[in-house]
């Protein structure tokens, strides 16, 4: 097929916000033309998306779609594909974006265009982040998204957002400058940026370990890792609800995507070596993001705290180099995706009406606004991993791949589920149970229309998956098995 | 009998520049014809460049002047950005009542000696040249009289000035005594490594030219000069002699002392190092924009140095790519000064700015642009000038030099992000002037789409460079 379908995709969003930024449509006529137009975009993409996964073949390990163009003299070419791996992220991305726009379309009044072709840009990089089959290209889309979302942190954020839209740009730059560097070492020691040709050629030992500490140092900024996390929770907290989203959801996934495709794929050997490091970090996360997360006065920075836990069990589960481990990773990434997204959204939801985030202002919201309970409960138990859904797939899976390399990690790494379950409970227990002191909260209103789509479309997802984790694991099967066996060859080979 | 085609340029504005100043002092309130004259005299000279366009190296006036490649796109560069200088200050000179003859005439006289500079290929044609270009720059500063920090600026920086001039100079004479000749071959030819003095030369005349690049540890004018000069000719400043000064280091590298490569080699990392760093960490405290910029230079002139640095080919032509990609940067940033104008009187803090985005979306969104492709944020064309620099300096498996220009870049990103923070971040004052001059508005919007889809084609400016092969 030649109809150039990924490069459509991450050129969509873009197309739309040119015709937005192009549209006169200002805040009197309600800017109905640009959510049109925003709302059309994104949601064809994401049907567009969907169709991408329907004729994905997941039987093959080779990278489908490719699309090649000469783009800097030849020695860097523009080159885009998609294996089992990439294409659930791009459906997460397409989704989230989706919902992100029909959220803030009902919920910003001020610079709503700006802000929806922010968005809209945000989805054509991290499609593009998701797709690249090319060194610099990656690096490209992966830092170009620091602009729309300094952005949109610094201008629709909360009152400390200059500090957080700081705080997160420069973390992350500082990050990544030094995986530039690596890049470019890489074109002069195998003469290719090209992925797919390093898979090929391998990279010398002797470098391995150095350009893996480059590459982890943008990697540890972006998943956030104990302990370079601390731009995470300012960045949540100040972000306005659909940034929330788009971080948590999105762009922390980029990073865990980098160490599957660079650090294990390109570095095999150099990931043996840190796997200790790894493992340190990670369960420093998890457990001690737990205890923070467990003193959290703010709804939003205990959701980020957990996030950096999650985060943890994804990277634990990549970095056992086990068939478990590493689709629990992919699994739990997108489940925490589609997780903290919803609780971000339900953050959103009393914040809108009450202007606090505080878990004291609420309480026994249960009785005012039921629908939005039920939902609140279903996120906060996929938030724990409860069987059912897809949350405990994807710890139940990275669990069972940490046990096979390490008893000891693993019981660890158990106990910030424990954790989990003891913050997210009483998070909900305090905000929706309970008398209602508050009486301000009485004249809150259940949720919207709007509201209620979003979450639900979360949802159902959440649970689908929970259930019936099989259209996930089929898809990226075959090429983690590819990804496997390579990395034992390599590591057969040297030893 | 040599063949004038190839110099017509030259000969021909220096023609006009007697012309124009007959015109300008028989012609009562001929500013206005003058100054558009000078930007036709450019336009024409640009022309007769194109016309003699050659492959060949070709020598003049027993071998001290040299059209090659790197010339040829040098002064091309050279002419289109003071083409585009004087299109874009029209309207400032004018409102700030500093429109007189002069003024254009001396901006000729000025790009006469820079092209003279890049062509020199022998000691005393190039201080000719330079000294050309430095005079016309001290009047330029002081241009605006009645303000007492432009006449302090064009003190300032004449004094400086002829004091590294006189340095350079100093060297000259000692590569002179040592080699005995002036002509770039045959010095590289005559040059002894052994004798001291060679190396003395060598420092001197470096000294003299990282003046005029303002290359930290001799960048101490620029701040001075780039706040108290008229903003016009600050951007005059801060683009077109950097152009010229950075070809003559080229030259002055990789012919005369190309032997001498292990000695200059450091002080080349060196200043570059100093230079990143220093104007990485000085720009964050500034207040007034034009100093701002002037640090930011500063760091600019940093990385352009790392690229000669390395000493191959692609570093040259990866220089000269960073300066063209510099320049335009500059020229789009010095247009969105041009425009912070309200009560006829013109605004350069940085706390002017503040809720820009408000009243003026557009300029605004080319502020955005232009501050993230400084910073070097992909995919921005800054980011694709600092991404060859590094290219080469990485190849050369130079590091050290890599990393910290890396790190620096990301410490100089604070402040760009402060104004982008006081533009988008920060409640609104009151509103600037509209602004209806043509030729202002269309050099804002040209550098800025460059700058933002410079990423659909990069390899075009690497096309334009690639046949200048210096070693």
């Amino acid at each position: 097929m030649n109809f150039p379908i990924l490069s459509s995709l991450i050129l969509l969003p873009t197309v739309g916000a040119i015709f937005i930024f192009l549209t006169k449509s200002s805040s009197k006529s309600n800017y109905n033309s640009s959510k049109y137009l925003a709302l059309f975009t994104s949601f064809f993409n994401f049907v567009l998306s969907i169709y991408l996964w329907y004729i994905f073949d997941p039987n093959t390990s080779n990278f489908q779609f490719v699309e090649n163009r000469d783009w800097l003299n030849g020695f860097i070419n523009y080159k885009v594909g998609i294996d089992g791996i990439s294409i659930l992220f791009i459906v997460l991305s397409t989704l989230i974006a989706a919902l992100c726009i029909v959220n803030v379309c009902n919920h910003i009044t001020n610079k709503l265009k700006d802000f929806l072709i922010a968005i809209l840009l945000m989805e054509s990089l991290m499609i593009g982040v998701f797709c690249s089959l090319d060194l610099v290209i990656f690096y490209l889309f992966f830092e170009a998204g620091l602009i729309p979302m300094f952005l949109i942190i610094g201008i629709w954020g909360g009152p400390r957002r200059v500090y957080s839209a700081f705080k997160f740009f420069l973390f992350t730059l500082l990050g990544s400058v030094l995986m530039l560097v690596a890049i470019i070492s890489i074109y002069w020691i195998n003469g290719t940026t090209d992925i797919i040709e390093l898979y090929n050629l391998g990279i010398e030992p002797k470098y391995q370990n150095l350009l893996w500490l480059a590459f982890f140092s943008s990697f540890a900024v972006k998943t956030p890792m104990w302990p370079v996390h601390t731009w995470l929770p300012d960045a949540h907290v100040e972000a306005p609800t659909a940034g929330s989203v788009l971080l948590a959801a999105i762009l922390l996934k980029m990073a865990g995507y980098g160490f599957i495709r660079f650090s294990i794929g390109l570095f095999p050997l150099a990931s043996e070596y840190f796997v200790p490091l790894i493992y340190f970090l990670s369960l420093v996360a998890i457990i001690y993001t737990s205890l923070v997360a467990l003193m959290q006065e703010d709804m939003k920075k205990l959701i980020a705290y957990s996030s950096v836990a999650h985060m943890g069990f994804v990277t634990l589960g990549i970095f056992t180099f086990t068939k478990q481990g590493l689709e629990g990773g992919i699994i739990q990434m997108i489940s925490h995706g589609l997780v903290s997204a919803a609780l971000f959204l339900c953050v959103g939801v009393v914040y809108e009406r009450v202007h606090s985030r505080l878990i004291v202002t609420y309480g026994g919201l249960v009785s005012i606004m039921p629908k939005y309970a039920v939902l609140f409960m279903i996120f906060t138990l996929a938030a724990i991993g409860l069987p059912g859904t897809s949350g405990f797939i994807g710890e139940f899976l990275i669990l069972m791949g940490v046990f096979k390399k390490s008893f000891w990690v693993a019981t660890i790494a158990s106990l910030g589920v424990i954790l989990a379950a003891a913050y997210m409970l009483w998070l909900y227990k305090r905000v929706v149970f309970g008398k209602v002191i508050n009486k301000e909260l009485l004249n809150m209103l259940d949720l919207r229309k709007s509201e209620i789509f979003i979450l639900v479309a979360l949802a159902i997802p959440t649970i689908f998956f929970g259930f019936y984790p099989e259209p996930l694991l089929n898809t990226i099967d075959v090429s983690i098995n590819n990804l496997i066996e390579t990395y034992n060859k390599q590591i057969f080979l040297n030893k | 009998m040599e063949n004038f085609n190839f110099i017509l340029s030259e000969i021909f504005i220096s023609i006009s520049i007697m012309i124009l100043l007959l015109v300008g002092v028989f012609k009562k309130n001929s500013s206005n014809l003058v100054y558009s004259l000078a930007i036709i005299v450019l336009v024409i000279s640009l022309g007769l460049i194109f016309n003699s366009h050659s492959k060949d190296e070709i020598y003049f006036f027993k071998d001290s002047y040299k059209i090659d490649q790197l010339s040829i796109f040098m002064k091309i560069i050279t002419i289109i950005s003071g083409i585009f200088v004087l299109i874009a200050s029209f309207n400032y000179i004018k409102s700030e009542k500093i429109f007189k003859i002069e003024y254009g005439i001396l901006i000729l006289c000025s790009i006469l000696g820079m092209l003279v500079m890049i062509s020199a290929y022998d000691l005393i044609v190039f201080y000719i040249g330079l000294e050309l270009q430095s005079l016309a720059l001290y009047v330029l500063a002081a241009f605006n009289r009645n303000n007492i920090k432009s006449s302090e600026a064009g003190l300032k920086y004449f004094v400086l000035s002829a004091l590294s001039s006189g340095i350079l100079l100093y060297g000259c004479s000692l590569i002179y005594g040592y080699s005995g000749t002036t002509n770039f071959d045959l010095i590289a030819k005559n040059i002894l490594l052994t004798e001291l003095g060679n190396v003395f030369g060598l420092v001197f005349i470096l000294v003299g030219l990282a003046f005029k690049i303002s290359a930290v540890p001799f960048h101490m004018w620029a701040p001075d000069v780039y706040e108290g000069s008229p903003t016009s000719v600050t951007l005059f400043f801060a683009i077109v002699p950097k152009v010229a000064a950075l070809t003559v280091i080229i030259r002055f590298l990789y012919v005369p002392f190309v032997t001498l490569i292990d000695q200059w080699q450091v002080i080349i990392i060196f200043l570059s190092l100093a230079s990143m760093i220093f104007g990485a960490i000085a720009a964050i405290g500034q207040k007034n924009l034009k100093r701002l910029i002037a640090y930011s230079s500063i760091g600019h002139m940093g990385y352009a140095l790392a690229g000669l640095a390395v000493g191959t080919n692609s570093g040259i032509q990866n220089s000269i790519i960073y300066i063209c990609i510099y320049l335009i940067m500059n020229l789009g940033i010095f247009c969105c000064l041009f425009t912070l104008k309200r009560n006829d009187k013109f605004y350069d803090n940085v706390e002017d700015l503040s809720g820009l985005s408000k009243n003026h979306p557009l300029i605004s969104f080319s502020f955005l642009i232009l501050l993230f492709s400084l910073a070097g944020i992909p995919p921005l064309a800054g980011f694709f000038a600092k991404f060859y620099i590094f290219i080469s300096v990485i190849e050369e498996s130079m590091y050290f030099l890599a990393i910290v220009g890396l790190l620096s870049s990301v410490i100089s990103a604070f402040y760009y992000l402060r104004i982008i923070k006081i533009i988008y971040f920060d409640e609104a004052t009151d509103k600037f002037d509209q602004v209806n001059d043509l030729g202002l508005k269309i050099t804002l919007c040209l550098s800025t789409i460059i700058i933002l889809l410079y990423f659909i084609y990069p390899s075009a400016l690497i096309d334009l460079v690639t046949n200048i092969n210096i070693i």
